[in-house]
C-alpha cells in the first residue's frame, strides 16, 4: 500500500463537448457563493477541526503530520488561490417545468453504472405542492461547493476535484456511512451487498469511474465524471426524454441538455429564478431547479 | 495470624489516634481470604456457566462471518436505514463501561470509604465491557478489512467525529486499564505472599498465575514511599478519567450530530449520551456486584446498604435522564418544524412509540419507584431495576439511533415504500431490491438474526470475561479494603463478624426505623472496655471513641458507632453508614 494518499484531480483536461463560449469572469446570480459574509456550519467545523489539528500536531511534536492533514483538509483543492483555475467547474440545472417523472434518468445512470435497482444516484421524488398538487423532482449529487460529506469521513475517502466534483474512493471508503449522515440530500447510497454483476470494464474502477461498486462502501452519482473530459454528457443528462436535465459548466457558462440545446447558463438561470435545493443548509449545491407554476421543492426549503 | 490482626486493630483504636495513610497496612486474614475466594480451582456450576456463555460467544461469531459474506444487507440495514442495532450496541456497550469512572473514580475522589469493596469489580467491568464496545466498529463497518485505515495517519481526516471517537475511546481504554492494574499491583503481592493463592490451584495454572503476579506486582514492597506514590498516582487518574469519559460520549454523540437530521442535530445530545452512560453503567455495576457477591458469598462485606446506596445514585442519573428525554422532546415536537415534528410525532404516538414508551416504563418510572419504595428498596429490587434499566437503555438507544436515521430529509409526498412521510404511517417495505432481511420490521430498519446474535454475544461476552478475570485476580482490593479497615476502624468481633462494613446488614438501625431523631445508643455513655480486640474508630471526627464491648449494642445499630456531635443522621460515618 502506497505510504500517501494518492490524490484524484480530475484538472487536468482541457477537452471539452461544449463550446467554449466567452469566460465570463463575473459571476452569475446564484452561482457561487453569493453570500459568503457569515461563519457557515461547514466552514465552521473546518476551522474547529483546523484548530483541533493544530493542537494535536503540538501535542505529538511531529510535523509530518502536516501535510496529510492539509491534503485532507476539506475542499482545500476548491477556490483555494494558490491552486491552477480548473477549466471547468461542472452543475446541473434541473427544468422541473417539463419534468414528467418517467425516471428514464435513473434508468440510465442504473444500467450505465451497473447500479442495484434501490441504488438511485439520481432519483426522482414526487413532491406535494402547495394546493395539494404533484410534481417531479429529480435528485442528483448536488455536488455541494461546501460539502457536509467530506469532512466527516474519518478516512478521507470523499474528496472535491478542483473541478467541483465531490467524490468517493471507495478503495478507501471504509463504510461507516458517517456520510450518508451528513449528505442533506439522501443522495448517498450503500453497497449493502455484493455489487449488481458487470461486464469486464476497459480500465481499473477509479473515484470517477465507479463501476463496479464496491461491496460495503459508499457510493454515489459522480456527474459520470469519467466522461466529461471526453466530451460526452452524463447518462442521465442524455437519457431524460423531456430535456430536462442541462449538464453546465461555469466557467464557460453554458449548459446543454440531451437534445443538444446549448443555454447560456446565466442567462438562463436569472432569466428563470433559478433556485437551489435547501439553500439555507449553507452547502452551496452546484444543482440549480427552474420551478413551475405550485412547485416549491418541498416543505423544508419553505418552513426553515 | 488472626490474634495479631484484631488487636492491631484494636490497639489502634485504644490508643485514640488517627491512622495515616502512611501506617503500615495491617493484614486482615478475614478480607483476605474473602478477596482472594474467586482465585483457584473452579467449580463445576463455573465450568457450565462459562462454556455456556463461550457457546453463545461463538454464535455470534458466526453471525458475524455471515454478515461478512452477505454484507451489512444481512443484517436488516437499508440506505434509510443506515445506522440501527450496531450503532445503538456502540453507544450501549461503551456506555456501560462508564461504571467503572463513577463507582470508583467518583467514590474514590470523593473518599467515600464504602466504595472499598466495589471498586475492583466496578473497574473489571469497565475494563471487560469497553473493549466488547469498541469491538462494534467491526460489524458497523462495511468494510472492516480496511479498518486499519483508521490508525494510518496519512489517511487520517481530522475533521471527522468518528476518527476522533477513536482516538478518545483509545485513550479511555488505556485510562480505564491503567486504573484497573494500579489497585492491582500491591494486591498480587498479598495474592502471592502465601494466604493469597489457595493450595488447591496447583499444577501448571497455579505456576502462570505465580508468573503473572509476578510480572504485574515487580518490584512493589509496600513501603511507606510505594505506597504514597500509589495513592497519588491513583488520584491522579480518578481524576484523568472522568473528563475522559465524558470526552468519549460527546464525541460519539458528534458522530450522530454532524448532519442535518432532526434528532441527530441536537445540542442536548453530548449531555444525553453522558448521562445514559452513566445511568447504565452503574446499572451495570449492580448488576455484576450482585452476581459475584452471591457466586463468592461476600455478603459479609458487601452488603445490602452498599447496592441500595448505588441504587440512590442510579436512580439520581435516571431521573436527570428522564428529564432530559423530556426537554428534547418537547422542545423539537414544539418546534414546528416539519422534520423535527414528524421525528418526535412518530417516537410518541407514531411506528415508534412501542419501544419509546416500554423506554419510559422500564428505564424510567419502574426503576424510580423500585428505588423509592421502602419494600423493595433492597438488593433484589436494584438487582431487578438494573436488569429492566440495560435492556430499555438499550432500546432506548435505538429510538434515539433509528428514527432519526429514517426519517426522510427530502420530504417528498410519496417517500420510500408508498409510505406517506407526513403523520403516522405504516412501516415501509424496506428494501426490496435486496432479497434478504424479512425479519421484525422497526420502522425502516428490519431486525434479522445477525445483529440479534451478535448482540447477544457481547452481553454474554461480559460475565464471560469478568468470570475468567476474578479466576485470575482478587474480587475484591484486599489492599483498599485493608486501609480503609485501618483508616475508618474496621471492626471485627470474636466470630469474625465485620460489624462496621456490613454495617446494618440485617437490619437497619433501630433509631433510623422508628424514626427518632436521635438514635437511642446516643444518647448514653460511651460504652467502654475494649474488650477482645473489638476495636474501632471513626473516619472523620476521631474526638470520641467508643469502643465497645460486646455484640449487642453494636448490633442496635451503625449509630452506636456514629459520633455524638456528628450531623443529624445516624450512622454517618461508618463505611457501610447510612446514607438515607
Amino acid at each position: 500500500m502506497e505510504p500517501t494518499a494518492p490524490e484524484y484531480r480530475s484538472g487536468t483536461s482541457t477537452h471539452s463537448s461544449l463550446s467554449p463560449g466567452a469566460a465570463n469572469p463575473s459571476r452569475h446570480p446564484g452561482a457561487p457563493r453569493p453570500h459568503d459574509n457569515g461563519l457557515s456550519r461547514r466552514r465552521f467545523l473546518k476551522r474547529v477541526g483546523a484548530g483541533a489539528a493544530g493542537v494535536s500536531i503540538l501535542a505529538a511534536g511531529g510535523a509530518d503530520l502536516l501535510p496529510s492533514s492539509a491534503s485532507a483538509a476539506p475542499g482545500a483543492g476548491a477556490g483555494s488561490p494558490a491552486k491552477p483555475k480548473a477549466s471547468h467547474q461542472w452543475c446541473m440545472v434541473i427544468d422541473l417545468r417539463y419534468c414528467d417523472g418517467c425516471k428514464q434518468c435513473t434508468a440510465a445512470c442504473q444500467k450505465a453504472h451497473y447500479l442495484h435497482e434501490d441504488q438511485t444516484w439520481i432519483r426522482v421524488f414526487t413532491m406535494e405542492g402547495e394546493s395539494g398538487n404533484t410534481y417531479h423532482m429529480p435528485r442528483p449529487c448536488m455536488m455541494c461547493e461546501d460539502p457536509p460529506c467530506v469532512p466527516v469521513c474519518p478516512v478521507s475517502a470523499n474528496f472535491r476535484t478542483d473541478e467541483g466534483l465531490t467524490l468517493v474512493n471507495q478503495q478507501r471508503c471504509i463504510g461507516t456511512r458517517i456520510c450518508m449522515n451528513a449528505c442533506p440530500y439522501q443522495a448517498r447510497y450503500f453497497n449493502w451487498t455484493s455489487p449488481a454483476p458487470a461486464p469486464r470494464q476497459p480500465f481499473a474502477q477509479t473515484p470517477e469511474w465507479p463501476v463496479p461498486q464496491v461491496k460495503g462502501t459508499v457510493g454515489k452519482c459522480v456527474f459520470c465524471a469519467a466522461m466529461l473530459p471526453a466530451g460526452k454528457i452524463p447518462e442521465c443528462v442524455a437519457g431524460c426524454p423531456m430535456g430536462v436535465l442541462y449538464l453546465g459548466d461555469l466557467e464557460s457558462d453554458v449548459a446543454v441538455n440531451g437534445f443538444g440545446n446549448v443555454i447560456k447558463l446565466s442567462q438562463f438561470l436569472a432569466d428563470n429564478d433559478a433556485v437551489k435545493f435547501k439553500e439555507d443548509y449553507g452547502t452551496h449545491p452546484r444543482v440549480w431547479y427552474i420551478l413551475g407554476h405550485g412547485q416549491d421543492l418541498g416543505s423544508d426549503s419553505e418552513a426553515s | 495470624m488472626t490474634s495479631t490482626t484484631t488487636t492491631g486493630a484494636g490497639t489502634a483504636a485504644t490508643q485514640g489516634e488517627q491512622r495515616q495513610a502512611g501506617d503500615p497496612i495491617v493484614p486482615r486474614p478475614d478480607i483476605r481470604q474473602a478477596a482472594l475466594r474467586s482465585i483457584g480451582k473452579s467449580g463445576r456450576s463455573w465450568w457450565v456457566i462459562v462454556t455456556t456463555l463461550g457457546v453463545i460467544v461463538v454464535a455470534g461469531v458466526v453471525a458475524w462471518i455471515f454478515q461478512l459474506r452477505d454484507g451489512l444487507g444481512a443484517a436488516g440495514y437499508n440506505d434509510r436505514a443506515f445506522w440501527a442495532v450496531y450503532e445503538a450496541d456502540l453507544v450501549a456497550f461503551i456506555g456501560v463501561s462508564y461504571g467503572g469512572a463513577v463507582v470508583s473514580a467518583i467514590l474514590r475522589l470523593t473518599k467515600a470509604s464504602w466504595r472499598a469493596p466495589l471498586t475492583r469489580i466496578a473497574e473489571a467491568t469497565a475494563l471487560v465491557t469497553l473493549p466488547i464496545g469498541m469491538l462494534f466498529i467491526i460489524p458497523h463497518l462495511g468494510s472492516p478489512e480496511k479498518i486499519w485505515e483508521l490508525v494510518w495517519p496519512p489517511y487520517w481526516n481530522l475533521s471527522s467525529p468518528i476518527l476522533w471517537d477513536f482516538f478518545a475511546v483509545s485513550t479511555y481504554l488505556l485510562a480505564t486499564a491503567v486504573f484497573f492494574y494500579l489497585p492491582l499491583i500491591p494486591d498480587v503481592k498479598v495474592a502471592i505472599s502465601g494466604d493469597g493463592v489457595p493450595p488447591a490451584c496447583a499444577g501448571l495454572r497455579y505456576r502462570l498465575i505465580r508468573w503473572l503476579y509476578a510480572t504485574v506486582g515487580r518490584s512493589w514492597d509496600g513501603t511507606t514511599g510505594q505506597r504514597r506514590i500509589l495513592h497519588g498516582a491513583l488520584g491522579l487518574v480518578a481524576i484523568m478519567i472522568i473528563p475522559m469519559a465524558v470526552s468519549v460520549h460527546s464525541v460519539l454523540s458528534f458522530a450522530f450530530s454532524s448532519s442535518s437530521r432532526a434528532g441527530y442535530l441536537e445540542t442536548i445530545l453530548p449531555v444525553y449520551f453522558v448521562i445514559a452512560a452513566l445511568y447504565t453503567g452503574v446499572a451495570i455495576v449492580i448488576v455484576a456486584v450482585v452476581a459475584f457477591r452471591r457466586a463468592y458469598r461476600l455478603e459479609r462485606w458487601i452488603t445490602k446498604r452498599h447496592v441500595v446506596r448505588l441504587g440512590f445514585m442510579m436512580a439520581a442519573l435516571g431521573a436527570i435522564y428522564l428529564y432530559l428525554t423530556f426537554t428534547e422532546y418537547l422542545i423539537d415536537g414544539y418546534s414546528g418544524t416539519a422534520g423535527n415534528a414528524a421525528w418526535v410525532h412518530q417516537i410518541v404516538a407514531g411506528r415508534y412509540w412501542i419501544p419509546f414508551w416500554f423506554y419510559f416504563v422500564a428505564a424510567g418510572v419502574v426503576p424510580l419507584l423500585l428505588i423509592a419504595i421502602p419494600r423493595t428498596r433492597n438488593v433484589k429490587g436494584m438487582t431487578v431495576a438494573s436488569v429492566l434499566i440495560l435492556f430499555a437503555m438499550w432500546v432506548k438507544r435505538l429510538v434515539i439511533v433509528v428514527p432519526a436515521a429514517t426519517e426522510p430529509l427530502v420530504r417528498s409526498a410519496i417517500t420510500h415504500g408508498g409510505a406517506v412521510s407526513s403523520g403516522v404511517a405504516p412501516a415501509s417495505q424496506g428494501s426490496p431490491a435486496l432479497g434478504i432481511g424479512g425479519g421484525v420490521a422497526w420502522g425502516t430498519y428490519h431486525f434479522t438474526w445477525i445483529p440479534i446474535a451478535i448482540t447477544v454475544a457481547a452481553t454474554a461476552a461480559i460475565p464471560l470475561l469478568l468470570m475468567i478475570l476474578f479466576k485470575i485476580f482478587p474480587v475484591m482490593s484486599v489492599t483498599e479494603l485493608e486501609e480503609v479497615a485501618q483508616l475508618e476502624g474496621l471492626e471485627v468481633d470474636v466470630d469474625g463478624v465485620v460489624r462496621v462494613l456490613s454495617g446494618a446488614t440485617s437490619e437497619r438501625p433501630r433509631a433510623w426505623r422508628t424514626g427518632s431523631g436521635v438514635p437511642a445508643a446516643r444518647s448514653g455513655p460511651p460504652l467502654h472496655g475494649s474488650g477482645s480486640g473489638a476495636g474501632l474508630k471513626r473516619g472523620r471526627s476521631d474526638k470520641q471513641l467508643q469502643p465497645e464491648s460486646s455484640r449487642a449494642p453494636a448490633r442496635e445499630g451503625a449509630g452506636t458507632l456514629s459520633s455524638p456531635d456528628a450531623g443529624s443522621g445516624a450512622g454517618g460515618t461508618t463505611i457501610g453508614g447510612d446514607g438515607e
